[in-house]
């Protein structure tokens, strides 16, 4: 049964790494522009999740297709792995930081001010 | 193949550093190096794979540990103008109570930002 199937698999791995590239650099190319093109700093932080998460995960699959089973294949999912979670991590930490230092959203309603003196964003 | 991605991540680089260099607050600029440092981990893998060698993923897996720690630690700089504890400590614009908060600070924890 895999003999009919083993001429297709190297080229089935390329259209699949591909497909991870291509998408993957679509995105990585849509959230930097994000990053530069949205108003706000709240704004721009869903273009560096896109760039953070998805993006990242799209080409360490793409390339983890391409290396086969081999000591590379560990270590980009050991990659993968620590950007899956450590992305969103720092990006929230970033987050939390700039809602505690007094940035708000732009379009947000003045609430009672916080207990620093670092001057609103509104 | 490869070829065309490391050209969308330098494209990807080149708009992220404009967004470092003209980033209004200090935390636009955080999170430009956040996503410099994660373009750069997919840039040392995929010139790795495009030279046909793929052996500076040890370094990849380096830079994004180190992204991480130095992302933390730089908005743990940002907050108490200090990286130890004991600065932290003796910093009297914080309100030390107790000791367990200054190190972990939640959010309904106000501590005033300088």
């Amino acid at each position: 049964m895999i003999d009919w199937l083993t001429p297709y698999i190297d080229p089935a791995l390329d259209v699949a790494s591909w497909i991870c590239f291509i998408i993957g650099g679509f995105y990585l190319i849509v959230g930097s522009i994000g990053m530069i093109r949205l108003p706000d700093f709240w704004a721009r932080l869903h273009g560096a999740g896109v760039v953070d998460t998805l993006a990242t995960e799209l080409f360490i699959l793409g390339m983890i297709l391409q290396s086969g089973w081999s000591i590379v294949t560990i270590k980009l999912v050991l990659i993968g792995v620590f950007l899956f979670f450590t992305s969103p991590t720092s990006t929230h930490a970033v987050a939390n930081a700039a809602w505690l230092a007094g940035i708000r959203p732009k379009n947000m309603k003045q609430q009672a001010p916080l207990t620093g003196n670092q001057e609103k964003s509104s | 193949m490869y070829e065309i991605a490391t050209l969308s991540i330098f494209i990807s680089i080149v708009l992220i550093l404009v967004r470092l260099f003209l980033g209004p607050t200090l935390y636009d600029r955080v999170l430009a190096v956040n996503s410099f440092g994660t373009v750069t981990v997919l840039l040392i893998g995929v010139l790795g794979f495009l030279t046909g060698r793929p052996d500076f993923l040890d370094i990849a897996i380096l830079y994004a540990l180190i992204n991480f720690i130095s992302t933390i630690a730089i908005l743990k700089f940002f907050r108490y103008r200090a990286l130890g504890l004991d600065s932290a400590y003796t910093d009297e614009s914080i309100d030390a109570s107790t000791p367990d908060d200054a190190s972990q600070p939640t959010r309904s924890q106000e501590i005033p930002h300088d």
